[in-house]
């Protein structure tokens, strides 16, 4: 200790005298620090930057195909033939639409249920549990998805699910059993909704983790069961925050890719029915990416596709973002 | 009357905590039975010639081979896809804790990196495709790794900021009165501070990449031999999965169950590890 203290005297000393030391001075160390403060905040353009750069990269590339066909009749249009130079995005679009929706539908009441339950009557026990579980699946690659998807889900719904569904709810069209595969949006829906299950999940039980337990406490201590605390008291706080996660759930189904063109069918055709098959724009995208240059216009079409999916996604990511962040801000007093 | 109202929400409350200890379990379950579906099918053909062999010739048709090529093109984009993304994501995670904090640019830069974690890999794997054609650049290793490290940041970065935020005040507080400036402390206490954090970041992201096939299937081609240099296209592990699945032969679908679950594997080491080690770590922290 008096060693330190003494070498410590020595340099200030040094330092005092003007004399050369290893330390840099105090005028160097600041000049660093703004060169760093410089450095760094150029650095941190760097996201912003990125999605201008994204978007507009996609929308010249793009270009051709909406300059020469308008957007309306590219987003609207029903015939899909890059050989005779029609490229109608819409069998693609509604294709998409369908799988989200399923999957979403199929998600969103479990999630929900599975965050309540963690955030307010698991035991700390389940809880750990719970986090390498959600963890795991949120990490394992969405390609493994498909395969799993491909292995279990294609004859679950082959052999079980429409075989059912023909017997009792062939009335209804968007059940009706069109085509005897198990490729079908169904099995689309099935395979996204486990995979979008941990983001809708742990962003509900960050919410939820932010409501003060006063609320809770108080609710109760005038004898409400904990349902009736849940129901009354907690939802209506946190209710645009659930419709956020699930608007970013939705956004992250929109754009999977290689998992549901594995198990969807990919048939160019407006669906009718959850035992159609589907083919959403992600999956046009990742199949014809080979044949884009040996057809004129076709690497404009599926930039476009790539730039309709982009603009959507944006559209509801800054939506549920700015919300999300500000129920998380939330001051309560 | 009082009795049969009271009975009535405890009636409630036992239906709805059995739908969501029932949630739970499926979604427990779910895991496991991808877990399982993968082992089961993918143990039989998993054979010492898969891990340590490139495929040979007529490989797609069941002749031999295995594929090393595609374990190791997945390790080399994923690994440094994550090098390039951690020597930005660093720098802006330590930015938005020392320098911006909640002040409202830092909030755009949050909401920026929040929405580039929403672009999905196909939308980065296109607009890499668009960049590379204006550049006339061929599919390649250096491609790839831009991409994904494109697709990590927001990933990583977002990580880190998460826990760099638990930083303790006094700390920062203690190394400023001391008279550090904000880079000393950024550099000197919050990285050390907050280091378990920081691998974690790098290990989620770094198995995000190593997963991504769309991304990679427009920018690293694919190729049956192990990469010699940068501008080589290479094969990656996701893709192989999916290219051995889509032949017509039962082998070669075989060793593509195989392939997913050599990918499953790798992901779960990482997982895990990344715990263990940030629980090492974490030894070596200030409390």
């Amino acid at each position: 200790m008096n060693e330190q203290n003494q070498r410590f005297r020595s340099e200030t000393v040094a330092n005092m005298e003007g004399r050369p030391s290893n330390r840099p001075s105090a005028a160097r160390r600041l000049r660093q620090d703004q060169t760093a403060r410089r450095a760094f905040s150029i650095i941190t353009l760097l996201p912003v930057i990125l999605i201008l750069l994204i978007t507009i990269g996609l929308l010249i590339r793009a270009w051709p195909i909406i300059s020469r066909d308008s957007l309306a009749s590219t987003v609207f249009g029903v015939i899909w033939k890059p050989e005779q130079g029609s490229f109608g995005f819409w069998p693609f679009i509604m294709g998409t639409a369908w799988v989200t929706i399923v999957g979403v539908l199929l998600s969103v009441p479990a999630c929900l249920l599975v965050a309540f339950y963690l955030s307010e009557y698991a035991h700390n026990l389940t809880r750990s549990v719970a986090k390498p579980v959600l963890d795991l699946l949120a990490a394992i690659p969405p390609v493994v998805y498909g395969v799993w998807g491909l292995l279990a889900i294609v004859p679950f719904v082959q052999g079980f699910i429409a075989p059912l569904s023909k017997r009792w709810l062939s009335s209804i069209p968007i059940f009706r059993v069109n085509q005897p595969t198990g490729f079908t949006i169904l099995t689309g829906g099935i395979v996204l909704a486990v995979m979008i299950a941990p983001l809708i999940i742990s962003v509900v039980y960050e919410i939820l983790a932010a409501v003060p337990n006063d609320l809770r406490h108080a609710s109760l201590a005038v004898g409400a069961t904990r349902w009736q605390t849940i129901r009354n008291v907690v939802l209506p706080q946190v209710l645009p925050g659930i419709v956020a996660a699930i608007v970013l759930g939705a956004s992250r189904a929109l754009g999977e890719t290689i998992a549901v063109l594995m198990v969807v069918g990919n048939v160019a055709k407006v669906p009718t029915s959850i035992f159609d098959a589907a083919y959403p724009l992600p999956a046009l995208i990742a199949n014809n990416y080979g044949d884009m240059m040996s057809i004129p216009l076709y690497d404009a079409a599926l930039l476009g596709a790539a730039l309709v999916l982009l603009v959507v996604i944006l559209f509801f990511n800054v939506l549920s973002t700015l919300v999300l962040q500000r129920m998380l801000a939330r001051k309560w007093s | 009357m009082i009795k049969k109202r009271w009975a009535r929400r405890h009636l409630a409350e036992a239906i709805v905590k059995a739908l969501m200890m029932a949630a739970f379990v499926v979604v427990a379950a779910s895991l496991g039975l991808i877990l399982w579906t993968v082992i089961v099918r993918g143990v039989p053909s998993l054979t010492w010639s898969m891990i340590s062999q490139t495929p040979k010739g007529g490989y797609y048709m069941g002749k031999e081979g295995g594929v090393l090529n595609a374990i190791i093109g997945s390790l080399y984009l994923a690994g440094g896809g994550t090098l390039l993304a951690l020597i930005f994501s660093l720098p802006i995670a330590l930015y938005l804790e020392t320098y911006l904090g909640d002040s409202s640019w830092g909030q755009y830069v949050r909401l920026s990196l929040d929405v580039l974690w929403g672009i999905p890999s196909i939308v980065y794997g296109a607009f890499g495709f668009a960049f590379m054609l204006a550049l006339g650049m061929r599919a390649s290793l250096l491609a790839g790794i831009i991409v994904l490290a494109l697709l990590e940041l927001p990933i990583m970065v977002r990580a880190m900021d998460e826990v760099l935020r638990l930083m303790p005040v006094d700390l920062e507080q203690a190394a400023f009165a001391l008279g550090s400036t904000k880079l000393e402390v950024a550099l000197r206490v919050v990285t050390r501070q907050m280091l378990p954090g920081i691998v974690t970041a790098v290990l989620l992201a770094f198995g995000r990449g190593i997963g991504d096939a769309a991304s990679v299937l427009f920018t690293a081609g694919y190729t049956d031999r192990i990469p010699t240099s940068l501008m080589r296209p290479t094969a990656s592990l996701p893709l192989a999965v999916f290219f051995q699945l889509a032949t017509p032969y039962k082998e070669v679908q075989e060793r593509g169950y195989a392939s997913a679950l050599i990918l499953t594997i790798i992901v779960l080491i990482i997982s895990l590890g990344s715990r263990w080690i940030s629980g090492r770590l974490n030894r070596y922290t200030i409390k």
